[in-house]
């Protein structure tokens, strides 16, 4: 019997679809992994309630699991504790800056955070603009930099 | 009906829920390719989806609770008179002042019912809450500045975001109503007493509404019914373009 790589170490490799270039782990929907017995049961939770790639990152945590020799996989959802862009990992948000998408600030308390002084992730200036509140996807919304006159994406603090 | 978390009682809760978020969700749909600009095209639509995330969780949960429903099922295989949703989610989007309107006092009502609900004796519900009071907040946010933008802007502007205001704030009036099962559910710690949450819905939009150049209308008329099947004009026809795909060739996917 071949040696399996642990399950937790398997899903490193499934990454956000919109985002390639996160983890499921960086971004913080990667809630847990156990392995009882032969079986693993992955616990995710979504970003926003609507996110249309939950059924993706569902099929992915699968297919990654059974090639790497796990047939018997159970992904579950949680909603509580709600997700939050705090849940971001530090190497997340370097990378989402790489990619060309401003990541979150870390949030405070209060429902309704203000988005003040984004950088833009291509030239670094604080001088920035927001176009509008809904970008790409629900959890993003697009900005413009003053600086490169360039339009970037920024991760939504929620 | 045994009145419990998780029992009879709270499907028909969820349902309510999971029916307003829906039928919103459907509404802001609409909107694709025909708003103002193309940054509201995607605002409006990705409101929608927030709310198309809660119905179906909302719906899911109804549906294990009835037994043996899917979300599918229950939004596309019911007729007018089992949807339960507040008639002001179901009123024409008009012009876009209209829509305006109905985001603004439907997300201002949501924001207050979920901030409380947060709270609930039944856990599902309470994590469905602290996850959607934080989309809510957005969509609240986003019809406000519009309420203000088109309030305090042009005659044309502030008329027509008026006659949005005016049209809709009588069916306002039904969020806040109780009955039997309410009263029993809300004694139980399961759902906010909808009473309780009129002020804080008052206290949101009166400044916003008075900082838009604009005034709450003194209005009577309070109509009601929706929270037991009973719809508007309007709503079959809306129910005919949301169901006809499912309905037409049962049981297809993507």
């Amino acid at each position: 019997m071949t040696t399996r790589r642990p399950a937790r170490e398997v899903l490193d490799d499934v990454v956000d679809p919109e985002i390639p270039v996160l983890t499921i782990a960086d971004l913080g929907v990667l809630r847990e992994v156990r392995e009882v017995g032969g079986r693993v049961e992955v616990t995710i939770t979504p970003t926003y309630s609507g996110c249309p790639a939950m059924d993706v990152i569902r099929t992915d945590i699968e297919v990654a699991l059974h090639a790497a020799g796990y047939p018997d996989v159970t992904v579950r959802t949680v909603l509580a504790p709600a997700w939050t862009t705090d849940w971001m990992s530090t190497a997340g948000r370097q990378k989402l800056a790489a990619y060309g998408i401003a990541p979150p600030a870390t949030s405070g308390s209060g429902p309704v955070l203000l988005e003040l002084g984004v950088c833009c992730p291509q030239c670094h200036s604080a001088d920035t603009r927001r176009q509008s509140r809904c970008g790409s996807t629900a959890c993003k919304s697009l900005w413009v930099c003053n600086g490169c006159s360039e339009p970037f994406d920024h991760f939504r603090a929620i | 009906m045994r009145i419990e978390p998780g029992g009879p009682a709270v499907a028909v809760y969820a349902l309510r829920l999971g029916d307003d978020a829906l039928i919103v969700a459907q509404q802001l749909g609409k909107w694709a390719a025909r708003a103002p600009e193309l940054a509201e095209d995607v605002a409006l639509t990705n409101i929608g989806l927030d709310l198309l995330g809660q119905a179906r969780i909302l719906l899911s949960y109804a549906g294990e609770l009835i037994g043996g429903l899917t979300e599918d099922d229950l939004a596309f295989l019911r007729d007018e008179r089992a949807f339960l949703n507040c008639q002001l989610v179901e009123q024409p989007n008009g012009d876009f002042a209209a829509t305006i309107a109905r985001q603004l006092l439907f997300s201002a009502y949501q924001y207050e019912l979920y901030d409380a609900l947060q709270s609930s004796a039944d856990p599902t519900l309470a994590a469905v809450a602290g996850k959607a009071v934080k989309e809510v907040a957005y969509h609240r946010d986003h019809a406000t500045q519009w309420t203000l933008r088109l309030g305090d802007g042009t005659p044309k502007s502030t008329r027509r975001m008026q006659a949005g205001v005016d049209a809709l704030w009588p069916y306002a009036a039904e969020l806040f109503e109780s009955d039997a099962l309410l009263a029993d559910l809300v004694a139980v710690g399961v759902a906010p007493d909808p009473a309780q949450l009129r002020s804080g819905w008052a206290g949101y939009l009166t400044p916003v509404l008075s900082a838009a150049t604009m005034t709450p209308p003194a209005s009577e008329w309070a109509p009601t019914g929706g929270r037991s099947g009973l719809h508007t004009e309007g709503f079959g026809f809306l129910l005919a373009e949301m169901q006809y795909l499912h309905r037409s060739h049962p049981g297809a996917s993507w």
